[in-house]
């Protein structure tokens, strides 16, 4: 095994023993970077120097025993997250040139926790798109599969992870940003509760569901990673004041007894049969972990993508309209007046998917349609919010596919934006109700390609999901195989 | 349709944006296929159902009102694409 394919925990081993240093485990992955990353781009820029600096202090930290969580640990972060000093592009030709002055809180904890930080990943412009392929930088390819498409919108973060050029990463996640490409890459990736992670410096795309986690190559060290990114802000409004556990103590536990829900609004037309297979093995799974499956309704998860499509792009409109050539990033040259900048710096600096948004977002919110479509939007999203209150009434889990279908070509869906939208069927109902999800790796299809089933809780619940997702992944027995690359 | 070419026009002026016919033609298409697959949130009979905003309860949150060092203004200038002294410069507001 090289170092660059270890985990977290197997890698903290090895430095609490003394048996490597982070500069020999930072110098493995940027070996495999120059190996892989040509074909993969996940990243929109690396940070050698700086990565190799942040090894050096970690081995001083180590030989002086001074070992935090993460202490040398090579780690990515999307272009989302703010970072003192290096350019953070939000994968968009109107911020290619945007040098934040603070670093993002999530940043500030990765180091103050000893991260060494390996680049910024790539990612769908303002993290707008399921397949990674709408960032200005070009699009990033699947490890497994390099014809077909990663997920999005963090699909830089998965296939870091993924391909070994990383050991874990950062991502954020809206609509499925999180767990749709983590499953379509095979890897572990979690969308916290909102408000379990402060979103300060995250560059916002839709305020009322993005949250920030972490992909990882397992339940133990996703674990890890939510010790050092969950808790409370000040300087972040939506934060939440309360206690965080400690989300190790949650791994290798027993399952026995809980109930965990089988919705069947999610086993519907159009879902893959490999698929479909892949998570009636899953659900057989949790049952050897004496987990008993009860079938649940969530009766509103058709509407889901529809409340998606008119909240998210209203509030991304609102966002977006910061962007104007004044204050940073781009812009357009030779205008006439004010209004004539605005409008060319617009057009020039965002692509079409963003537009595209943006054009949903300012209609629906204009005159006179503000109650027909935001008004019901935010209504229906209630009733999807008290779909789950009643669900987890009844069990202590509830079990669904990640994705309806494993990843598609490059290419495939980008003339049609609706059918790209609903690739998120399954993951966008948990932003709209704020409450936590994970998608863990649960098996292959013929072809070779990754297919994650996905675990929700309750508000808060965390512990749980990584309780339950720790049971599986250890009772899953699913083959270790790596992308052959 | 539910949106003409000239909504399209209409949005985009309100959303600072600007477009070619092509690509005027091709989001009326596009806009009207999302606004129509929307609608099935009319099947829906919500009277009487408080809209949600929030994904959990929040309320203000205040803090003790204390002076905080800001950023500074060479810091808040340094992305700026066009500054002169302590100014951000655009171009010309009134003719």
């Amino acid at each position: 095994m090289e170092l660059h394919q270890l985990t977290i925990h197997e890698l903290q081993k090895l430095i609490q023993n003394g048996e490597v240093s982070s500069t020999q485990i930072t110098r493995s992955v940027f070996s495999r970077i120059d190996e892989v990353e040509e074909r993969i781009h996940s990243y929109i820029r690396l940070m050698k120097d700086e990565a190799l600096a942040a090894a050096a202090r970690a081995d001083e930290d180590i030989k002086n025993g001074n070992i935090r969580p993460l202490t040398g640990i090579p780690v990515a972060l999307k272009d989302i997250v703010c970072t003192k000093g290096i350019t953070t592009t939000c994968g968009s030709n109107i911020l290619h040139n945007f040098v934040p002055p603070y670093d993002a809180t999530v940043v500030e904890k990765l180091s103050a926790a000893g991260a060494v930080f390996v680049g910024k990943a790539n990612m769908d412009e303002f993290a707008m798109g399921s397949s990674t392929e709408t960032s200005f930088f070009g699009p990033t390819r699947n490890p497994w599969d390099l014809e077909r498409i990663p997920g999005g919108s963090s699909g830089g973060s998965a296939t870091a992870v993924a391909a070994d050029e990383c050991i874990a990463s950062i991502g954020s996640d809206t609509g499925g940003s999180i767990r749709q490409p983590a499953a379509l890459c095979g890897v572990v990736g979690l969308k916290p509760t909102y408000g379990r992670v402060s979103r300060f410096g995250l560059i916002a795309f839709a305020s009322s569901l993005d949250q920030i986690g972490p992909f990882t190559k397992d339940v133990e060290d996703c674990a890890i990673m939510m010790n050092v990114l969950a808790g409370y802000d000040p300087r972040e409004s939506t934060s939440v004041k309360m206690e965080v556990p400690d989300y190790r103590q949650f791994i290798s536990r027993d399952i026995s007894g809980w109930k965990v829900g089988i919705p069947k609004e999610y086993f519907v037309e159009g879902i893959d049969p490999e698929v479909s297979a892949a998570i009636n093995g899953a659900i057989d799974t949790v049952k050897k972990c004496g987990g008993q499956c009860i079938d649940i309704s969530l009766p509103h998860t058709q509407y889901s993508v529809a409340v998606y499509y008119i909240i998210a792009p209203a509030e991304a409109s609102s966002n977006l309209a910061r962007y104007d050539g004044v204050k940073y990033g781009f812009r357009a040259s030779g205008e006439r007046d004010l209004m004539e900048m605005y409008r060319k710096t617009r057009m020039e600096g965002f692509g079409e998917e963003v537009k595209r948004r943006i054009m949903i977002g300012t209609y629906a919110l204009s005159a006179g349609y503000y109650d027909a479509y935001y008004g019901k939007a935010s209504q229906v999203r209630a009733l999807i919010r008290r779909d789950f209150d009643e669900a987890f009434r009844e069990c202590d889990i509830i079990l669904t596919p990640t994705t309806p279908t494993p990843a598609f070509k490059i290419g495939e869906k980008t003339d049609d934006p609706l059918q790209m939208y609903l690739s998120d069927i399954f993951t966008i109902s948990t932003n709209l109700a704020g409450i936590p999800g994970i998608s863990v790796p649960c098996g292959f299809t013929a072809a070779g390609l990754p297919i994650g089933v996905q675990f929700l809780a309750g508000h808060f619940e965390e512990g749980k999901l990584l309780q339950i997702a720790s049971a599986f992944e250890k009772n899953a027995a699913i083959e270790k195989r790596r992308p052959s690359l | 349709m539910k949106l003409s070419t000239q909504d399209v026009e209409y949005v985009a002026k309100l959303a600072r944006l600007e477009f070619t016919d092509a690509q005027k033609e091709k989001f009326t298409v596009q806009l009207n296929n999302i606004l129509i697959y929307i609608e099935k949130l009319g099947e829906l009979d919500t009277t009487g159902i408080a809209p949600m905003s929030h994904a959990i309860a929040v309320s203000n949150a205040f803090r003790e009102d204390v002076e905080r060092p800001s950023l500074g203004t060479k810091a808040t200038l340094a992305n700026a694409p066009d500054a002169r002294g302590e100014f951000f410069r655009v171009p010309k507001v009134i003719d």
